[in-house]
């Protein structure tokens, strides 16, 4: 019965979970709003939705992390009430959380005896736990030593410690919260494989996601959020990866800018060999080669956490360069060249940075504070030994103006604007620098409809002054729409970079698996 | 719970600090009504002594002149998302600077030894702020706990020197003999009744404007300058301050620094203009003072100035107290003190939900209410 | 020989003396810090013991009840640091500090309220006071030599106070490696989430955390005032607190290294009070003020790096909460 949610009455096995008109604000937020949801015993069920759709909230609910303000929840047939985790986790409900809850300093052991320790002393706990551990990981393949410290293992190791914390009460319902996020393709084939074994023993999977791979490649029924709501529920044989994306976003995706062909000048900004390796000896860049025309957009597409954040970050001066040079305007820069921020911003780069909470704005500082961020030596403070106050608020009035911020008050805090308008904020003041340069970070993320296409237009009209603008993205879309040529990182390497005009999702999407594909150029 | 509204900017900036203030004096009251006495007359007195009787104002100037100090060598730092609990230790080396550089000017007249000996108190003060600084920014050492151990090497620092290198000659008590008359600064009640004004003779004296012209270049520092602006990105958001291009360990060193100089300067109000000598403890706890300032003045020179005349008005006051009771004396003080740090800073937003859907709750029946 | 060996022995019985109410203070610091909150109120809490125990000794004549009450006062100032940091999250800092200046008041105000005596609680007879404990077998093994002086000095004729200090060191060894509150509170100050997701209240952990710290650090208060001392005087804590607090980070917050840390600073202060006015030993010309800033100027070498790293809890000071 796709898309038609069976009631609790005619089947024979109760729901192993079952949810009715969920409701949850965080302030003027409302971040869940009536939802409903049923998922079957022994099943994988997946929820898919754009980042902030509310499947993090939702899942929190269930867990009892959150309280919601409205709605029931009933587990195996049988109404519960959720307030904390201990409820939850005795109503055999486990979670997996995106951000791991483990203890870096604690073995394998202790994490896992964490909260079930079986007495006061831990000597009593502790072979039963041991037990318990190596009963688990025999039953559902989950191999692990349990005298490992947390802080040696890998990732996909220690994602099998929290499948193991989660299962170790009898769960029968057990949620994964973006699981695959930070696992490598062959870590996230492994923990499949174990989703599957875990259907095969009886045990229903919630797997939340935004990636419709996953959820064609291992679902049996899917359910839609969109904006705090559910836009759907279907049996995963009978849908398609077109009706789902169609269903996260609401409408058919009207990513088509208006856009020229562009028109490449001379190379004004190129890598060659560029790595980075992370303090801690972890080789996060290597071998990456590029180079961006004056009047043209590359743009980089790959998965989440594949080294999109630490290329910008290197690109823009922020973390040091430890291999290969990159060349900004005809001023190279090398590994050995001391560098930083304020260098790289001298040699004409603007950057719009990924997370403009993090980096982009201060919020508490006002409108105009946040317009010269970066700029605050520059001629826009005036020139007298105390910062001219009038020309900082004209300036950032007739900017806020140009990019259409509202409202236009240059004195409010950064913090009182909304997602769209502060993005805006950040957009004006590195364009009206006049960059020849511009590295852009996922520019409408967070962002209103109308926000992206502004937004989209006014990069476009950039690339048409002659600027070379280099887009990071998780949005393939916004990427094929707006790059001229697309470069693709996996596991920190350059897979290969493509003309967008012979790009497709699917040659994409096997490139940012790591496969080389004909016709691309490294 | 669910999250409550945000306070309007009037709430935020007078109503919140001033209920969080009442808190503080309501439990202060109470304590003093178990002792036994009437807490309404025990307010009379302070205020009576602070205020009132002959020379009260003075002592209480005195007093605040001290505080400010001490404030903004706390505000400094907080702004730069530090904290500083090292006022002490920084505003001791101070008196040490300002008492080396007087005796090394003894020589000179005292437009060069007066300045000089201000400088010393200054540069001493700062070093006393940078080297926590810098092992914030270079060596990651916690600024707290490394300002708390400064403050205790100080007051060593201070015991050796006046136990021997500078104690004065030919006595046993702990204290540096007179600094030379030309690096003394001079009295207020003098500098009036120069200008015809008859006052009764306090300590109060002229680094009092020496703490108004602090105060003023706080302002102009924190708001006005480009360092300023790198110090409050800084202290609001290191990672933005790092993408923006601004050095951030070079603006804790700086910003640790300003606020150990704006500490040292506290020798001149109690070193030059006071004692005129160099005595054990003479920074009198005005150092943690100066966090309960700072807190309840919002880091800003207004506020700081308001709060410091509160608490000078409470020393002044306390020490009334000692005179009119025999129950309560001038540690009443240290209390409202640390009542006001605790409601002011700790429990600062304790009373923020229950105020903000008390207003919201106004709001919406305004509304109603017109339609 | 015999010299110097009977001023090691005066100076190691007066380490064990001056140590115990660190070492009571440190372990409060470690169950405090462990669960993640900032304890720079060791000094604050030990201080209200201190007074409450006198108070209560002079009052009822009892040396336990004034044991008892003083660990009342200290998880009462635990309470309000709880009360601030957890429940309202507020900065640690900032409430260790108005701890502090509270206890400092308030000691003496009420203190002039109950006795007018300027701060100070009455003189306690030795009846209402700890007093020291002498061992038997202490006169038997007299003769022997060493083994007799050193049982004599240095282990026996402590108060009982000492001696529970020595035993809270491994106590709380045990309690914070081998129990389940032990775990959860390593847990829960390295990853507050993790002991959330497993269904345990961060918040009460850390609340019985703070309580434990304040039991502690009431009876190092007891110990300045009706054991180590015979009344109560303003500000008798002395920064003992604070050195505490250094000890811990000494030892990298854990006990038993902690309670080695107590034990040098201990031995520093002992050995320049001996070293007072005597000609017995090396470096007799470092004046005494800057050996006694010697646990401060380590602290501050250790935080540096320059000895060792110090790893402490990675939530430490953090407000846990949705």
């Amino acid at each position: 019965m796709p898309g038609k949610r069976t009631g609790g009455g005619g089947d024979a096995a109760p729901l192993a979970l079952r949810l009715e008109g969920i409701s949850k604000s965080f302030g003027l937020v409302r971040a869940n709003r009536n939802i409903d949801l049923d998922v079957k015993p022994g099943s994988i069920h997946g929820i898919i939705g754009e980042n902030g759709a509310g499947k993090s909230t939702l899942m929190n609910i269930i867990y009892g992390m959150h309280r919601a303000d409205e709605g029931r929840i009933h587990v195996a047939g049988q109404p519960v009430d959720v307030r904390s985790s201990a409820d939850a986790i005795a109503c055999g409900i486990g979670m997996v959380h995106q951000h791991f809850m483990l203890v870096p300093t604690f073995s394998v052991l202790e994490n896992v005896m964490l909260g079930t320790e079986g007495g006061m002393f831990l000597r009593e706990g502790r072979q039963a736990a041991r037990r318990r551990i190596m009963e688990l990981s025999e039953r559902f393949s989950l191999a692990v030593d349990p005298d490992a410290i947390v802080g040696d293992l890998n990732v996909g190791q220690r994602q099998r410690v929290e499948i193991i914390k989660a299962l170790k009460g009898g769960a029968n319902v057990l949620i994964l919260d973006e699981p695959t996020g930070v696992l490598t393709p062959q870590e996230a084939e492994q923990l499949f494989d174990i989703i599957r074994v875990l259907r095969e023993r009886g045990v229903s999977v919630l797997l939340i996601t935004h990636k419709l791979a996953e959820i064609m490649a291992i679902t049996d029924t899917v359910s839609i959020m969109r904006q705090g709501k559910m836009a759907g529920h279907r049996e995963t044989a009978q849908t398609s990866p077109e009706e789902l994306a169609e269903l996260m976003v609401g409408r058919k995706v009207l990513l088509e800018v208006d856009r020229t062909p562009a028109n490449p000048g001379n190379v004004r900004f190129s890598a060659s060999g560029l790595g980075y390796t992370n303090p801690a000896g972890i080789v996060e860049l290597a071998d990456i080669s590029f180079e961006v025309r004056s009047g043209e957009i590359l743009g980089v597409a790959g998965v989440s956490g594949n080294g999109q954040t630490q290329l910008m970050e290197v690109l823009a001066g922020m973390r040091p360069l430890t291999a290969g040079t990159i060349s900004i305007l005809g001023t190279e820069i090398r590994a050995d060249t001391a560098t930083s921020p304020r260098r790289i911003r001298i040699l004409g780069v603007g950057h719009i940075p990924e997370d403009r909470h993090h980096h982009g704005l201060v919020l508490n500082f006002e409108a105009r504070e946040n317009m010269i961020l970066g700029f605050h030596d520059s001629a826009l403070t005036g020139t007298g030994f105390l910062m001219d106050q009038s020309a900082m608020s004209s300036n950032c009035r007739e900017r806020m103006a140009g990019f259409d911020v509202r409202p236009g008050n240059p004195r409010l805090n950064a913090r009182s604007f909304s997602g769209g308008n502060q993005q805006k904020m950040v957009i004006a003041r590195e364009f009206s620098a006049n960059p020849g340069v511009l590295l852009v970070g996922q520019p409408t993320r967070g962002v209103d409809v109308g926000a992206i296409e502004f937004i989209h237009k006014r990069l476009l009209a950039l690339r048409d002054a002659g600027c070379a603008i280099l887009l990071v993205s998780v949005e393939l879309d916004e990427i094929m729409s707006l790059a001229d040529r697309i470069m693709v990182l996996c596991a920190g390497r350059n897979v290969g970079i493509i003309d967008a005009a012979a790009a497709d999702r699917r040659t994409l999407g096997l490139m940012m698996a790591g496969q080389r594909q004909e016709g691309a150029v490294a | 719970m669910s999250t409550p509204p945000p306070l309007p900017r009037w709430a935020d900036l007078v109503l919140l600090p001033f209920l969080n203030l009442c808190a503080a004096f309501l439990i202060c009251g109470l304590i003093v009504y178990a002792i036994g006495e009437n807490p309404f007359e025990a307010m009379g007195v302070m205020v009576r002594g602070a205020f009132i009787y002959q020379g009260g104002l003075g002592y209480t100037l005195y007093y605040t002149t001290s505080i400010i100090f001490t404030g903004l060598a706390v505000a400094v730092a907080f702004h730069a998302g530090m904290f500083n609990i090292g006022g002490e230790g920084q505003a001791t080396f101070g008196g040490i600077g300002a008492a080396l550089a007087a005796f090394g000017c003894a020589w000179a007249p005292g437009i060069i030894a007066l300045p000089m000996a201000i400088l010393g108190a200054v540069l001493a003060g700062a070093l006393w702020g940078v080297i926590p600084g810098y092992l914030q920014a270079k060596r990651g050492s916690h600024i707290v706990i490394t300002t708390i151990m400064f403050n205790f090497i100080a007051a060593s620092v201070l015991v050796w020197l006046l136990a021997g290198p500078l104690i004065q000659p030919g006595q046993s008590s702990p204290q540096t003999a007179p600094l030379p008359d030309q690096t003394w600064l001079p009295g207020m009640s003098d500098m009036l009744a120069r200008a015809g004004v008859e006052t009764a003779h306090t300590p109060l004296n002229g680094s009092f404007f020496i703490a108004l012209a602090a105060l003023g270049l706080f302002w102009a520092l924190i708001w006005r300058t480009r360092l300023g602006y790198e110090i409050r990105a800084v202290g609001q958001n290191a990672d933005a301050a790092h993408y923006a291009g601004i050095n951030g360990a070079r603006v804790i060193i700086i910003a640790m620094a300003v606020a150990g100089a704006f500490a040292g300067l506290l020798a001149t109000n109690e070193v030059l203009g006071s004692s005129h000598r160099v005595v054990n403890s003479f920074t009198a706890g005005y150092g943690f003072t100066g966090i309960a300032v700072a807190l309840m003045g919002r880091n800003h020179p207004i506020g700081i100035f308001l709060a410091a005349l509160l608490f000078g008005a409470l020393f002044q006051g306390g020490a009334e107290l000692d005179f009119e009771y025999r129950t309560i004396s001038r540690e009443m003080v240290l209390l409202i003190q640390g009542m006001i740090i605790l409601f002011s800073g700790a429990l600062a937003y304790m009373f923020n939900p229950p105020l903000a859907r008390l207003i919201a709750r106004m709001a919406a029946g305004r509304e109603h209410s017109c339609e | 020989m015999s010299d110097f060996f009977f001023q090691l022995l005066l100076i190691l019985d007066s380490t064990l003396r001056i140590a115990t109410p660190l070492m009571l203070c440190a372990m409060a610091g470690i169950f405090s810090e462990r669960s993640g909150i900032v304890d720079i109120s060791l000094e604050g809490k030990m201080l209200s013991g201190a007074f409450v125990a006198a108070t209560v000794a002079a009052l009822t004549g009892s040396a336990w009840a004034g044991l008892f009450c003083a660990m009342g006062a200290g998880v009462f100032m635990s309470l309000i640091h709880g009360f601030a940091c957890i429940t309202h999250r507020g900065d640690h800092v900032v409430s260790g500090v108005a701890i502090n200046i509270l206890a400092s008041g308030l000691t003496v105000v009420l203190g002039i309220a109950l006795f007018r005596r300027g701060g100070q609680t009455p003189h306690l007879p030795k009846e209402d006071r700890f007093t020291p404990i002498e061992w038997i077998g202490v006169s038997v093994l007299d003769p022997v030599p060493v083994v007799g002086a050193v049982y004599r000095q240095l282990i026996s004729g402590h108060n009982p106070l000492v001696y529970g200090a020595l035993i809270a060191v491994p106590v709380c060894a045990f309690i914070i490696y081998h129990t389940r509150f032990g775990l959860r509170l390593r847990a829960v100050g390295e990853v507050p989430e993790a002991v959330d997701s497993a269904g345990v209240s961060v918040a009460w952990l850390r609340y019985r955390a703070l309580i434990a710290g304040g039991l502690l650090c009431g009876i190092a208060g007891a110990y300045l005032s009706i054991a180590q001392g015979a009344h109560f005087v303003r500000e008798m804590s002395a920064g003992k607190g604070y050195i505490a607090l250094a000890a811990v980070i000494f030892g990298n917050w854990r006990p038993i290294p902690a309670f080695l840390a107590c034990l040098l600073f201990g031995f520093l202060e002992a050995w320049t009070a001996r070293l007072q006015g005597t000609t017995i030993w090396l470096l007799q010309d470092i004046p005494t003020p800057l050996v006694q800033a010697m646990p401060y100027v380590l602290t501050v070498l250790l935080l540096a790096g320059l000895i060792g790293r110090p790893r402490p809890p990675a939530a430490i000071g953090q407000p846990y909460g949705k």
